[in-house]
């Protein structure tokens, strides 16, 4: 079973990664040139392809960081015995997760949008000029990124909120007993208990932030000037607009490549992180 | 996102043609489960059919794919033992849908296809050439605008017939124009500047003189096709664009946003294109037939008598245009041309295409249909009319929807000040060779042999 839905498919995109596969060899085998590396060179050579993983990183380190916050945060708050309403508040931000991608893009276009945009409209009360969130090439990937936060961050605060629950009481009545505060609970009981779980977590957001493709595509189709286009956004417009599948999937198997190094390392270095 | 289209009539109504058959299985006796029963009237259905009946399965997208079914009962009924299955592609899903047909083998009788996409289907030898056919029907070529018939036209062979046409022309503000003191629309691009300058003079800061949407290409390739030189050279093998023509295209359309006349903006970045136009935020608007509709309907009655559209200006006196819109194709793979050529050349019927005009507001090809006077008459069809005279294809080869893509980025880069026109057409020119190096390699082996 692995062969047939794992194995072979890769197999098949890293042969057909190493031809010119496009809509000429479509027409006739015959028009099919094996070319080797020279997809990846072309690809390691265009200044779109680095502008593409630039892109796909500044996503991954400023929205990495600040979806897990948001979604810890939440689920502190949460947690919190102080908090009322929780299950309305519980389903309230979980909301986003589950909404499609697309209807709510509209709205936040509109929340965006640089002349009558809500956004623009707090900002202006704080006396900030207003912001062409969308069409400056400066602020498209930030908006794109809060975008993303806002939409995902609910799934993980779930999984953390469970964690969460999961921690016995009797450490932090212990941690209270030796007259800890409640900083230095979070910080030497409820962040060591959770460790393991904010680790599976963050390796799952990065690797699922790599694959920025769907809030690009619906807000600034990879732009303006291309600087919302991801690696798979690129991907894309190679494989399914051109239909150079040659190109196409030398890109994904370097951002498989990029995905594996980057979640290999995060292993590696959650499981030093638990052995001390 | 590929919203799946919407159940095609022609599958409902022979679901309902098998209903029978389902009812006597699943009384039956024998326990099938539903599914089962679904699946085997399905199949009964099929059956009587084959025999007697010719079904020509035809793709059809958008809007145009909804309307035309009312369009093929008359059809039917003129050519009795043919049935029209129609099936609705969206448009953004469509060309990946017709590619992905091919390569399953299993492509339609009959489709919609924009007239772009045509020389790359010729490519894929997926199209069945229609020379003999026209010859002899009711369809004739002279009678169509011919920058329009020349798009269906790849190496010798006709490939498709026009079925409805686009192109883009002016949409301006007559009340603006004239607070400016303009008193004639302009013609050339001389007055054209001059008008754009008084405009934008008088106008609010946050006021412009025109809107040229940064993501589409569409008014600058418009701008190109006017000029001589042809967008590609040494028989479509590398790029065109060092040429003085559209240097002088290029310089033209960024000095729009360099002077301030346009918006450095996307159409997404206008929250409502036609509530901005209607309030004057913008005079000028470079765009195609579909918004005289939008326009009629979306603007307030007291600004309808304010706006119009005129031809586009050209260098020197009127210019030309592009030569868009969508074709009908017969698939080389159908087994059933006869029935599905019929079928174009009931579409292409003068009277049907004035029906299908009323229906969506798309402009016709041919000029016999143009002469009714419902068209005739329509005060803001007739600059079409006129512009449809002067439409000229782009360049025909199938890396042209990238090449055109291209031309989009360097032409933002431009337009917002990163480089210069200098740059940006060296830098077009080297990414067009790059995307044109198959071909190249493909025609030299296709000489050598």
């Amino acid at each position: 079973m692995i062969g047939v839905f794992f194995v072979l498919p890769v197999v098949a995109a890293l042969a057909i990664s190493l031809t010119d596969f496009d809509i000429y060899a479509l027409a006739d085998l015959s028009n099919l040139r094996v070319v080797g590396l020279r997809n990846y060179v072309e690809l390691l050579e265009r200044p779109l392809f680095w502008k593409a993983l630039g892109n796909t990183f500044y996503f991954v380190a400023a929205g990495v960081p600040l979806s897990l916050g948001a979604s810890l945060g939440a689920a502190l708050l949460l947690n919190s015995k102080l908090a009322r309403f929780q299950p309305f508040f519980r389903t309230a931000l979980f909301a986003p997760v589950v909404t499609t991608v697309v209807a709510v893009a509209v709205i936040w276009r509109y929340l965006l949008g640089a002349r009558y945009g809500f956004l623009n409209y707090a900002l202006s009360s704080l006396g900030i000029a207003p912001i062409d969130w969308l069409g400056d090439p400066r602020f498209a990937m930030p908006a794109i990124i809060l975008f993303a936060v806002w939409k995902n961050f609910g799934y993980n605060m779930i999984i953390l909120l469970a964690g969460l629950q999961n921690i016995p009481n009797e450490l932090y009545e212990a941690a209270r007993i030796d007259g800890a505060s409640a900083f230095a609970r979070l910080r030497f009981v409820t962040l060591p208990m959770l460790a393991p779980m904010l680790s599976i977590v963050a390796i799952l957001t990065i690797a699922g932030y790599f694959q920025l493709f769907a809030e690009p595509y619906v807000m600034t189709q990879g732009g303006p000037l291309q600087s919302t286009l991801s690696v798979l956004y690129l991907m894309y417009e190679e494989g399914f607009k051109y239909w150079n599948l040659g190109s196409a999937s030398a890109v994904a198997f370097l951002l498989f490549l990029l995905i594996f190094a980057v979640t290999l390392l995060q292993t590696r270095a959650a499981r030093g992180g638990f052995a001390r | 996102m590929t919203s799946a289209a919407g159940p095609p009539q022609g599958a409902s109504s022979a679901l309902a043609g098998g209903s029978e058959a389902v009812k006597r299985r699943a009384w039956g006796g024998i326990q099938l489960g539903l599914a089962l029963a679904v699946v085997a009237g399905l199949l009964a259905s099929c059956s009587p059919h084959a025999s007697n009946v010719t079904t020509v399965r035809f793709w059809a997208m958008g809007r145009e794919g909804e309307v035309v079914t009312a369009l093929v009962p008359e059809f039917e009924r003129a050519h009795p033992g043919v049935r029209v299955v129609v099936q609705q592609l969206p448009w953004t899903a469509a060309h990946e849908k017709l590619l992905t047909a091919f390569a399953g083998d299993s492509t339609p009788d009959i489709a919609q296809l924009g007239n772009t996409w045509i020389p790359e289907f010729v490519a894929l030898g997926a199209l069945s050439p229609l020379d003999a056919r026209i010859a002899g029907s009711t369809v004739d070529p002279k009678d169509y605008f011919s920058g329009i018939w020349d798009t269906n036209v790849v190496g010798e062979h006709v490939y498709g017939v026009p079925w409805y046409v686009d192109t883009r022309l002016l949409f301006y503000r007559r009340d603006l124009l004239e607070a400016a003191g303009i008193r004639d629309v302009p013609a050339s691009w001389t007055d054209w500047v001059k008008a754009l300058a008084a405009i934008k003079a008088r106008a609010a800061p946050d006021h412009y003189a025109i809107l040229l949407p940064l993501n589409e290409v569409e008014p600058l390739l418009a701008l190109a096709l006017q000029q001589d030189d042809p967008l590609l050279r040494d028989g479509d093998r590398y790029g065109n664009f060092e040429s003085q023509g559209f240097r002088r295209a290029l310089a033209f359309y960024v000095d729009m946003f360099r002077r301030g006349f346009a918006p450095p903006m996307t159409a997404s970045q206008m929250s409502n294109v036609w509530t901005e136009f209607g309030r004057g935020t913008f005079a000028f608007y470079i765009s195609g037939p579909w918004n005289i509709g939008e326009f009629e309907r979306r603007l307030p009655a007291e600004l309808q008598n304010t706006w119009a559209t005129a031809p586009l200006p050209g260098p020197s006196g009127p210019g030309a245009s592009i030569a868009g819109g969508s074709s009908l194709v017969v698939f080389h793979e159908s087994q059933v041309k006869d029935a599905a050529w019929q079928l174009v050349e009931y579409l292409s019927r003068p009277d049907i295409q004035l029906r299908f005009r009323e229906m969506t507001g798309d402009l016709p090809p041919r000029r016999s249909a143009w002469r009714d006077p419902a068209l005739a008459n329509d005060v803001h069809a007739r600059a079409f009319r006129d512009q449809l005279e002067r439409v000229k294809p782009a360049p025909k080869v199938p890396e042209w929807e990238r090449i055109a893509d291209e031309m989009r980025n360097v032409a933002e880069r431009a337009a917002r000040g990163q480089w210069t026109v200098d740059e940006a057409v060296r830098e077009l020119d080297v990414r067009t060779d790059r995307i044109l190096e198959k071909r190249r390699w493909l025609l030299a082996r296709a000489s050598r042999d």
